[in-house]
């Protein structure tokens, strides 16, 4: 069965003043339906990045790789220029949920509107079609009064609410692909934990793909099939949930476990990485966590070990010299 | 008072409200009744939602919110300030030896003053060094504490990482010697990875420097790391309070059991077992009444739910209070 998305090479490079910057290099992912993807890395990973070009969001001075493909459905996105293609996977096929759903709001505009507004780009409906599909939509998230939310504005609901509209949104269109960029992070643990489960429900209800993008280890447990940890715009790892969260063979993975406080291991020192994330404009050559590793191998330090996933259990990819690292420490 | 640094005494801050300006006047209650006492040398943390009023105490024991009722009283070695009457000279005086670092290093550092002038700044506005050789000297001192390099202090904040940032926000409110930090919600805004460095330098400048810390989080799981004692708030009140390994391994109150169940366990094979609290926090404009937490609790008494019985806290174990409400 081929994938709901698969994306294959995928290097995104940036032009700025200070000279071309590589965001991201070589990713390769793929998407089911009914799958959640998590990806999870620190600031300046290039996760959001990754996700953004699959809906084609990055700015203009972005510029991809020729053999780079990202097919979603069959079709390869990176080849739509035209606007009408472009409104297949912006709201249509693909939607996205952001962080900070009130800066994804217009705050004039009625949420109601906004709702209808996108349905009526993307279906073949009428107003008062839309707007019970809206209305329909905010009760399924859980949204108490939503004949009446849907008149508000934005900077009248509360932050977990926001959310929860921004999720109704997003779904509304029914995408086949959903990019959840961080959608919990600005949450208080106990609205976090109700959008979790919400987020949940509705991936089992319409069987749609899920790219969850966090930073939050605990949250790709909670929620994620699969995951690919991301560093300096290379993934390091990738391979089922239990797999890599039990089971982690690269040094970055390891240690951002390790950094993590444990509620249930208060006894256990909390360990940093070493070091920085280095600038994007001097990325490592070799493998780009090298400058940061505990326990690098020498060729590794002189960055002469290419970076390459290698599969080392069914379905868990580590890069090559992250395993050689990984065995030492 | 011994070996308490701060006492904060039947502690409530109201703000005035006025939706618009025909409307009528109304309070809202931040804060109420606090009671907690600060040990010196210890590393206080209070968690909480956001709205539960964790910031507005600490700004208040800080002396920058107007306290509407009861008392701070700070525990210098010489005298005490009491900090609801406090005269201009004694507010510089306690300025110096309460500090608080921000959660953002990005909003708290002026992008147009190079770290040396960042941190030497409170030197020169409190009046602290007579000579700009002294105010140096200083700089330089607390820097290298912070970990900063010495060249790190002719640059500008702009060069430099989150982790870097905070750690010159460290240095900063560290470098008038101060014994009493306020540190809000200062590692939330950092990675994991930095955060533990942050944590981790932290507790080192504490045994260092003698300090004391109140520590304002909303992460459960930071706050059991790294304080001796935990306050949980909620809606502007204490709900519980207690040695930290106690209370994590013994929550009493039903909100510090939901709160605790809640955060993400790392282990996917352990998925959704939070007990999940209905609805949001109520607005602190009309709280309800009797036990705030009664609207979300999942498993009310008959009398709470009601309202009817007062919010208050009683000590369960030694040094371990709940609110009477969920001991009942």
């Amino acid at each position: 069965m081929s994938h709901l998305l698969e994306v294959k090479n995928l290097d995104v490079k940036f032009d700025t003043d200070e000279g071309r910057i590589t965001a991201v290099e070589n990713i390769s992912l793929s998407v089911d339906q009914g799958e959640v993807l998590g990806i999870v890395g620190e600031s300046g990973s290039g996760k959001s990045v990754t996700a953004k070009s699959i809906m084609k969001l990055n700015p203009g001075n972005t510029s991809y790789n020729e053999d780079a493909e990202i097919i979603l459905d069959n079709e390869n996105v990176l080849q739509f220029t035209s606007k009408q293609d472009l409104k297949k996977i912006r709201g249509g096929k693909v939607s996205m949920i952001f962080q900070e759903p009130m800066a994804s709001f217009a705050p004039a505009i009625k949420i109601g509107a906004q709702m209808v507004e996108q349905l009526l780009i993307h279906k073949n409906i009428n107003k008062d079609e839309a707007k019970s599909i809206s209305i329909n939509m905010l009760k399924r998230v859980g949204i108490a009064d939503a004949e009446k939310r849907f008149n508000q504005y934005a900077f009248e609901l509360s932050g977990g609410m926001r959310q929860r509209a921004m999720i109704a949104m997003a779904l509304s269109t029914m995408p086949k692909l959903l990019l959840a960029d961080e959608p919990t992070t600005a949450l208080d643990v106990t609205i976090q934990a109700q959008v979790i489960n919400l987020i949940k429900d509705i991936i089992k209800e319409y069987q749609m793909g899920v790219i969850f993008i966090t930073h939050d280890l605990g949250v790709i447990a909670q929620v994620a099939d699969h995951v690919a940890v991301m560093y300096l715009g290379s993934v390091v790892e990738k391979g089922p949930v239990n797999e890599i969260l039990k089971n982690p063979k690269h040094p970055y993975t390891k240690g951002l476990l390790q950094a993590l406080p444990d509620i249930n291991n208060l006894d256990a020192p909390l360990s940093p990485i070493p070091g920085n994330i280095p600038s994007p404009l001097d990325r490592p050559t070799g493998c780009v966590f090298r400058t940061r590793c505990p326990h690098h191998n020498p060729e590794g330090k002189d960055g002469k070990i290419e970076m390459k996933l290698i599969e080392v259990e069914p379905g868990h990819w580590v890069d090559q010299c992250g395993i050689q690292c990984g065995q030492n420490g | 008072m011994g070996d308490n640094l701060i006492s904060v005494n039947n502690v409530s801050v109201n703000f005035d409200y006025q939706e618009n300006f025909i409307s009528k006047k109304q309070k809202i209650h931040a804060v109420n009744n606090i009671n907690i006492k600060i040990k010196k040398g210890s590393f206080f943390g209070l968690v909480g939602e956001s709205g539960s009023g964790k910031t507005t105490l600490g700004r208040a024991i800080l002396g920058a919110n107007k306290i509407s009722s009861g008392n701070v009283i700070f525990h210098d070695d010489e005298r005490d300030y009491d900090l609801t009457n406090m005269n201009k000279q004694d507010l510089k005086e306690y300025r110096k030896k309460a500090q608080l670092i921000f959660q953002d290093p990005y909003a708290a550092l002026s992008p147009r003053m190079t770290v040396r002038d960042i941190i030497a700044e409170p030197l020169e506005v409190m009046k602290i060094t007579n000579s700009r050789q002294e105010t140096d000297e200083r700089v330089r001192d607390i820097a290298a504490k912070c970990r900063l390099n010495i060249e790190h202090l002719r640059r500008f904040p702009h060069a430099f990482s989150g982790g870097q940032r905070q750690r010159i926000s460290i240095a900063r409110a560290l470098v008038s010697n101060p014994k009493f930090i306020v540190a809000d919600e200062s590692v939330a805004a950092l990675d994991v990875s930095i955060q533990a460095d942050i944590l981790n330098l932290l507790k080192q400048l504490q045994t260092e420097l003698n300090l004391t810390y109140l520590f304002i989080s909303h992460d459960l799981s930071v706050v059991a790391h790294v304080c001796d004692v935990v306050a949980v708030m909620y809606l502007g009140h204490i709900v519980e309070m207690g040695p930290s390994r106690e209370l994590f391994k013994n929550p009493k109150h039903s909100y510090t059991k939901a709160l605790l169940s809640s955060i993400p366990s790392i282990d996917p094979e352990k998925r959704s077992e939070a007990i999940e609290l209905k609805g949001e926090i109520p607005s602190a404009l009309n709280p309800p009444p009797g036990c705030v937490f009664r609207t979300r609790c999942p498993n009310p008494g008959i009398d709470c739910k009601g309202g009817e019985i007062t919010m208050g806290l009683t000590e369960v174990e030694p040094g371990h209070w709940v609110d009477q409400c969920c001991v009942l």
